[in-house]
Formats: C-alpha cells, sequence, structure tokens
C-alpha cells in the first residue's frame, strides 16, 4: 500500500488552485478596482495629501488643478482628501451591514430549509413580514427613533437585508436538501449543524458569495441615500453618500467636486457586480443548465 | 413512405475545455432503405444520440458536424441554408424524444401541441390537421381517441403521452422518424404497449426509422438492422437476426452477454436460518394522518417480508409500487403509521433520530442516481471518511489506510481517492457509493435501484461485485429494483409489490414454476427478450378484453390490480379483500384464484418461459 501521507488534498484546496486561472478579463478588471479601494479604504489615514480640515486660499468649488486634484468642496477643502478619508465609512459600514446581513440569512435559511416543518413556515413568515416593509421607511423610522451613529447605521441595513439573502440560501438549500447525499447522510444520524456546515454549504457558496456582493451594493446605496437626506454619517466625517450631499451646490458651475463621490460610488458598484458576474464557481453552476 | 438515408463518413467534434476539439462521432457511414429502421445502440458516450440529432442537420451547444455527408432523398442535409434546415425538421424529419413529460407544454391542450408543427409549416388547414391528428391517436391504440387531444399533458399517463409525441412527429408524414430512447423511462407493462403502438404505425406507414437505444433486447423487437458504436466509431453493422445471433466484433459480443440474464449468487455463502430483518404488517403513507390512523396517501398497505443473514431479498415492482418507501422505512428515514420491523431479533425503533449509533451503522442505504448520491463538493477520500469517522473513529494513518482499503474493495483505483465525485464515471461513482457503504461494515445493505442508471456492462460489473461482497463479507442486500432480471440475478427471495400490497412471495428456484399472481405474469413476461419476434408472441395474450367488474364502492383491503387484471371475477375481486395464500415451495400470493387458474393463465406463454432458464 502507498504511503497514506501522499493521498488526499481536500476539496477546498483542489479548488483554490484554480481559482485565480478561471478569471475572465473583465472578472479581473472588477476584481483590480476593487482591491484599489479596499486599499485606499485600509490605508486611508496615510494616504491623505492635505490635512482633512484644512481650507484652501484657491476658495470653494475649485475645478481639477495639480494643487487640487479632485478641486475643492464647499468649503474649499481638498475633495480628493475628503474621498480618501469618506472611503473607509462608505465600504466599511456597507461590508460590516453586508456581512451580519449574509451571516443570519445564511445560518436562518439554512436552518429552515434542513429542518422544514414549522420552524421554516415560522421564520419564512416572519422574515417575509419584514420585506413588505419598504427599506428606507424602516431605516427611517429606526434612526428617527434613536438617532444616527454608525453601529445603528450597520444595524438597520443588516436588518433590512437579512430577509433576503435568507430566501435566497433557504431555496437553494431546500434543493440540495432533497438530494440523495443528504437522505444518505441523515440515514447515517449525522446531526441537523453537520448536513448544513458540511452537506450543503460547499454547495451553495457561489450563489452566496454573488449575493454578498448583490447585497453589498444594496447596502452601499441605502447608506450613501440615507447620507444624502442627511441621515446617514454625521458631520464632520463623512461618506461617499454626505459628499454629495455638501457639494449640490457646485452642480450647476459644473463642479467636480459633486461629481466626483457620486462616480466613486458608481466604479465600486460597478466593480463589485463585475465580479460577482464573473464568480468562477457561480459561472460553472450557469453553464451546466 | 419514407426516403432513402445515406451517411457517409460523418464526423462530429466537441470542443474540449482546452480550446482543442476532440471527435465524438468518428467516420461514420450507413445508409437506411425506405421503410426500413435501423437501431444505433451503444452505452452512453458512444455517440448515437450525436448521430440522431447530425441526422437534422444539428448538433448539440459545444458540438459541431466537422465532415461527411448526410442525404435525405435527394437533400444534402449539412449544406442547407438555416431556413431550408428549419423547413426540413418541420416537414421531412421529426424526433421523438426520451421524456414526453418535458417535451409537451403544460399549459395547452394536447391537441393544440400535435397540429402545431402542421400550423407552423403551413402543411394543411386545422380542422384537416385535427381529423389527421385523431386518426394518428386511434392507430396509436390511444383510448377515448377522440377527445384524448382535448386534455392537457399532465391527465394523460406516461406512455400515452410518449404514444402522443409520437402522433405529433407523424403528422408531416415525415420521410425519417428518429426516435431517441422512447421507451427508456417507461414501466416495463406500459414500455411493451408503447412498442406496440410504434411498430404497428412504423409498419403500414412504411416508415423510415432510426431508433436510438441502449437497450439490445428492445432493439431485437423493433429494428431491421443494428449499428453498434463505441466511443463514436462505428464497431458492426448488419441485419437484427445476424447481430444478435451471430455477432462479429468482440465488443457487440460482450454487449449481448451483459444483456442476457444470468444467476449470480448461486455460490453464496451458508447464511443458515439467523433472521436479520423482519418486517411485519407494515404500513405506512405520507401526508396527514386521518381518524382512522391511516395517513392520507397510503404507500405501503400491510407488507411483511423476512430476511436471513447473509441472504439477499429482492423488491420488486414498478413505479408507484411503494419499493422506495419500504427502504426508507427500514432505513429510519420514513415513519410507518402500523406494523413492526425486527432487526436481529429486536423492534427497531421507527425514525433514525432515536436509533443508537450502531443500529444506525448496521443498517446502510446505496441509492440509484450515483450523481446525487456523492456530495458534489467533497473528494472521494472526504466523502469515505466520514463513516469511519463517526462509527469506528478512526483517524489520521489508520483513516487513509482504510479507505485505500474499501476503494481496494470496491475494485477502484486508489487515485480516485483525492478527486471529486464530478471527476468519475457512472460506475466508478456507484463504487464509491458503495464503498461508503461497506465502510460502516452494516449488516443489511437498502441498493434502491443500484444499477438502473448505468450502461448494461457497468450495471452486470457491478452486480458481480454484490455478489462477490456479499460472499466474502457476508453481508445482507433488500434489493430494490423494476428490473426482474436484476432482481433474479442477485436474489434469493422474490417479493413482488403493485401499488403498496405485497402480490407475491417467492424463492428464486421457484421462479420457473411457481404459479403467479396476474401481476406478476404480467411483469414477467413483459420485460423483453433478446430474441426478433418477442414482441408479436406476447401481444395477443396481453391484449384480450378484461372481464367486465363493478366499480368498487370503496378499495380499501381489495386487491391494487383489479383496474387491470385478465384473471378478475365479478361479485368476488371486487367486494372481498383476496386472502394471502401460502403454495408448495414457499410461495405466496395475494389472489382469490385458485393455484390452478394461475397456473392455467401462464400455459399461453408455457413456451417462451422454457427459453430464458
Amino acid at each position: 500500500m502507498s504511503a497514506p501521507a501522499l493521498l488526499v488534498p481536500s476539496a477546498p484546496m483542489v479548488r483554490r488552485r484554480k481559482l485565480l486561472a478561471e478569471w475572465n478579463w473583465s472578472g479581473k478588471l472588477g476584481l483590480a478596482v476593487l482591491a484599489i479601494l479596499v486599499l485606499v479604504a485600509l490605508f486611508a489615514p496615510w494616504l491623505q495629501a492635505h490635512d482633512l480640515g484644512e481650507m484652501s486660499a484657491a476658495g470653494v468649488f475649485q475645478p481639477m488643478s495639480t494643487e487640487h486634484w479632485l478641486g475643492t468642496d464647499y468649503l474649499g477643502r481638498d475633495m480628493l482628501t475628503r474621498l480618501i478619508a469618506g472611503a473607509p465609512y462608505t465600504l466599511g459600514v456597507a461590508f460590516a451591514a453586508t456581512v451580519l446581513a449574509c451571516g443570519f440569512g445564511a445560518l436562518l435559511g439554512l436552518l429552515a430549509s434542513v429542518s422544514g416543518g414549522w420552524l421554516d413556515a415560522a421564520l419564512s413568515r416572519t422574515l417575509d413580514t419584514l420585506v413588505s416593509i419598504p427599506s428606507k421607511l424602516l431605516a427611517l423610522v429606526i434612526i428617527a427613533g434613536f438617532g444616527s451613529s454608525t453601529t445603528l447605521l450597520v444595524a438597520t441595513a443588516a436588518v433590512v437585508y437579512t430577509p433576503g439573502c435568507y430566501r435566497i440560501i433557504r431555496s437553494l438549500g431546500v434543493n440540495i436538501n432533497a438530494m440523495d447525499y443528504v437522505v444518505v447522510a441523515r440515514a447515517r444520524g449525522e446531526k441537523r449543524s453537520y448536513i448544513m456546515r458540511r452537506e450543503i454549504l460547499p454547495n451553495i457558496w457561489g450563489p452566496l458569495l454573488a449575493d454578498m456582493g448583490l447585497r453589498f451594493v444594496y447596502a452601499l446605496r441605502l447608506l450613501a441615500s440615507l447620507s444624502f437626506l442627511g441621515l446617514g454619517v454625521q458631520p464632520p466625517m463623512a461618506d461617499w453618500g454626505s459628499l454629495v450631499r455638501e457639494n449640490l451646490g457646485a452642480l450647476p458651475m459644473g463642479g467636480v467636486s459633486v461629481v466626483a463621490p457620486a462616480l466613486a460610488i458608481a466604479v465600486l458598484t460597478i466593480a463589485v457586480n463585475l465580479v460577482i458576474d464573473n464568480l468562477p464557481s457561480a459561472r460553472i453552476d450557469g453553464e451546466k443548465g | 413512405m419514407g426516403a432513402t438515408v445515406v451517411v457517409d463518413d460523418l464526423r462530429v467534434v466537441a470542443r474540449a475545455a482546452d480550446g482543442g476539439e476532440t471527435a465524438i462521432v468518428k467516420d461514420v457511414s450507413f445508409r437506411i432503405e425506405p421503410g426500413e429502421v435501423l437501431a444505433l445502440i451503444g452505452e452512453s458516450g458512444s455517440g448515437k444520440t450525436t448521430i440522431g440529432l447530425s441526422l437534422m442537420g444539428y448538433a448539440r451547444r459545444g458540438c459541431r458536424i466537422a465532415g461527411g455527408t448526410i442525404r435525405i432523398g435527394e437533400t444534402d442535409v449539412l449544406s442547407l441554408t438555416k431556413t431550408e434546415r428549419r423547413d426540413l425538421r418541420g416537414r421531412r424529419v421529426a424526433y421523438i424524444a426520451q421524456s414526453a413529460a418535458a417535451s409537451f407544454d403544460p399549459s395547452r391542450t394536447i391537441m393544440d401541441q400535435v397540429v402545431e408543427t402542421a400550423h407552423i409549416h403551413s402543411l394543411m388547414p386545422r380542422a384537416e390537421a385535427e381529423r389527421k391528428a385523431v386518426a394518428l391517436f386511434r392507430e396509436l391504440a390511444l383510448p377515448s381517441f377522440e377527445t384524448i387531444g382535448q386534455r392537457y399533458p399532465h391527465q394523460v399517463s406516461g406512455g400515452q403521452l410518449q404514444r402522443l409525441m409520437a402522433a405529433m412527429a407523424l403528422m408531416s408524414d415525415p420521410d425519417l422518424v428518429i426516435l431517441d430512447e422512447p421507451t427508456t423511462a417507461l414501466d416495463v407493462t406500459t414500455q411493451i404497449e408503447v412498442l406496440h403502438a410504434f411498430r404497428r404505425v412504423v409498419r403500414e406507414h412504411q416508415t423510415t426509422a432510426v431508433y436510438v437505444t441502449h437497450d439490445l433486447a428492445v432493439v431485437a423487437q423493433m429494428a431491421d438492422r443494428i449499428l453498434v458504436l463505441r466511443d463514436g466509431a462505428q464497431r458492426e453493422i448488419g441485419a437484427t437476426t445476424q447481430i444478435i445471433d451471430t455477432p462479429q466484433d468482440e465488443y457487440t459480443r460482450s454487449l449481448i452477454a451483459a444483456a442476457t440474464p444470468k444467476a449470480r449468487a448461486a455460490d453464496m455463502a451458508p447464511g443458515g436460518e439467523m433472521p436479520l430483518l423482519e418486517i411485519r404488517h407494515l404500513v405506512a403513507g405520507y401526508g396527514a394522518i386521518g381518524k382512522d390512523g391511516q395517513p392520507a396517501a397510503r404507500v405501503l398497505d400491510d407488507v411483511s417480508l423476512k430476511l436471513n443473514r447473509g441472504q439477499a431479498v429482492g423488491v420488486i415492482g414498478e413505479s408507484g409500487s411503494g419499493k422506495t418507501t419500504l427502504a426508507r422505512v427500514v432505513a429510519g428515514l420514513v415513519a410507518p403509521a402500523a406494523g413492526q420491523v425486527l432487526f436481529g431479533g429486536k423492534p427497531l425503533p421507527t425514525l433514525v433520530a432515536q436509533r443508537t449509533l450502531d443500529e444506525l451503522r448496521r443498517i446502510q442505504i446505496v441509492f440509484q442516481m450515483a450523481d446525487t448520491a456523492l456530495n458534489p463538493a467533497h473528494t472521494i477520500a472526504d466523502i469515505l471518511a466520514r463513516p469511519l469517522q463517526l462509527y469506528r473513529g478512526l483517524k489520521g494513518d489508520a483513516l487513509q489506510r482504510r479507505i485505500l482499503q474499501l476503494l481496494d474493495l470496491v475494485q477502484s483505483p486508489a487515485s480516485s481517492a483525492s478527486r471529486l465525485p464530478a471527476g468519475l464515471s457512472g460506475g466508478q461513482k456507484q463504487r464509491v457509493n458503495l464503498a461508503r457503504a461497506l465502510a460502516a461494515e452494516p449488516d443489511l445493505i437498502l441498493c434502491d435501484e443500484v444499477t438502473s442508471a448505468l450502461d448494461t456492462v457497468v450495471g452486470a460489473a457491478i452486480l458481480d461485485l454484490l455478489a462477490q461482497l456479499r460472499r466474502e463479507l457476508g453481508v445482507s442486500y433488500m434489493f430494490i429494483s423494476h428490473d426482474l432480471n436484476t432482481v433474479r440475478a442477485v436474489c434469493d427471495d422474490i417479493v413482488v409489490l403493485y401499488a403498496g400490497q405485497k402480490v407475491e412471495a417467492l424463492g428464486r428456484d421457484a421462479f420457473a414454476r411457481a404459479a403467479r399472481h396476474p401481476y406478476f405474469h404480467m411483469l414477467a413476461t413483459s420485460v423483453p427478450e433478446l430474441r426478433p419476434g418477442w414482441l408479436d408472441e406476447v401481444g395477443a395474450a396481453q391484449r384480450a378484453a378484461l372481464p367486465i367488474v363493478t366499480a368498487p364502492a370503496q378499495r380499501a383491503g381489495l386487491c391494487s390490480f383489479l383496474d387491470r387484471c385478465p384473471l378478475r371475477v365479478a361479485g368476488v375481486c371486487d367486494k372481498e379483500t383476496p386472502p394471502r395464500r401460502q403454495l408448495d415451495g414457499g410461495v405466496e400470493v395475494f389472489c382469490h384464484r385458485s393455484s390452478a387458474d394461475l397456473v392455467a393463465l401462464q400455459k399461453t406463454s408455457q413456451a417462451e418461459e422454457a427459453a430464458p432458464a
């Protein structure tokens, strides 16, 4: 018998080896842009050429120049610096909300699909009720009631997007739960948590990741809208949504300071969409049909 | 009247993952005379369907017809423009697919869909098309042929739908009909009706046809000539009788050998009389439990059986017979409504959650579809490791060694351990499936249609393996199948289920001479035999008019085969529960008729009974 140690790399290892090779050019483009934005957000404090509060001698709503690459804002502050400083809030809050929403949604979805019966019915109806409340209205009510803080924004967005993820994961899970390999696992005496974790979850990573990307974009949009309404991240901190609002006055003058944050949101959105459209595992699933 | 079809050096290629191309049909040439039926026979991957589709000038996604010529009558199929090709498919070449259920639109009536081709290609006015359709329904022996067109697809049976699809195909009087495994998904007793109908229509219309299938016995009934394919290459072509009686090619011989029934368990381990599994008066079903303590849909009705250690019991039945539910009850996945399951002499807790780990370990289940029975996200090693960890607590080197041992036991290469299920062939997957069950070192393996999804040759190898494992390990099987030949090959005892009732139980030795329940008789005589002319012989006996009985007021307790039984007795079968009669040789029959009556029914087809024995 051959040396057993040579044997069996686990499935995730087999998969990981092929991961980068399977991206096509648009996926790689999205991945690159996203990586840059994430790096900017992570290293924001060290990337600022100007002091955040420093007001330029050049005045307000300046166009692009060598001194101020993206012009100045309504108080004459350097726009690029503000944009970079806003990145951690914009990405961070949306990311945290997404992770929470998809984490909860996936957990409950898997639980419902494996359990069936009354638990499934109770969870599904409860979360359906949540969906029936318009997301912005819900967010407005929560913020009106408790005031606005970063934590509360994250929690609000998480609550708003949990049902969507739950529904997707539950419907995928119900299908996989009917597969013979799950029946075999059940007949073998496996516990519910094992079936959720080891039998079902590995088969829905692709759709789950794609859904996370989608929820991230939704959360980004919700938070930007709230900030635009002045209910999001509060001054002196500013995410990209509040930057758009603050500099709205530049619009009639064709100022770059209002376009830049809006464009930043668009670029982030498109990059995330390119990435999830080209997720290798999701693509393979699509081709089977 | 069909046309001459000439295919020369046909070559179809598929795009491979690395951008290159692999040939999946390699220089195949044949000629079909008008009115002739040519069978394309081969296993999965032999290119038989690809050739069938290319006759319509069509190649599946990712494939391309790379060379050769196809002529239907005067038309060169491969040089047609897109519009001409569309016209060819509508008027001159028709295709009958395996799954009629998937080929009909559930939201429109059958008639709408049958006359659609005629309408799209403006062949004839609607009224005329409908008249023609009704005539075809009648020729295909469909019940209430005048009105069946007004129904929706879900309102007719699978066998009827398959015939309706044939009617759809024949609407345009095509020069060539391609039948792609048209009866593979049907039960044998249904298949025989459909084959009869197809054969009659093909003969009367003098249709030129290509019959694509993996089933040699069916081909023997349907085809004038046979083309044997393997891996896209032509192995042998000849008249049906020549291919079956005197095959020239080595591969053809192996196909015929695999299709010929053979017993595998004769040299079984002496199991003795130690009862392992005993099922007593089992009732099970689905849906809400009613006031009488019975489930809404009763799937198993008073089923009993006994299995001794080291033995194999075969449970045979068609779709809806409850055979899979029986396995699920034993596995603890479905709770019975009444009755008892004893395992090793002790009552077995009904559901998985109530059983001990050791009770779970001793009963393992192996499913039909190896594709869905293995988690696509786990490597083979992971799949085999889990029961070893769970039941035996194995770790590290001991675990790895045992995995390799198990693969060796089921004759799979050790290299497959690191693969994902998608990287294995169907037969190899089924071996892994078995290895996973064996990892638990069970006393009983529930085999649910384990060879049904496999090619004949591969399936035969799995049956050999099962017989060998039983000899070496002394494991018992409850072998569930719709295929009588398979069950006969592997099992010592046979239990026949029909619509949840156990209609007959018998030992394998008694198979040839025992009195048979009318359903069991019908089933046994419906299994196609590898002998041209068989279909004509069984035809007359099976289509005799049934004795008239009154519609029973309530069905509980009555024989479930009543509606189809040629021996039913008015005033008895539709009123009273049949007795469960013990006959000579351990045979048990659930029927009002006497043993002599049942034997008399068999006399009509006595001659053919002698043949396969």
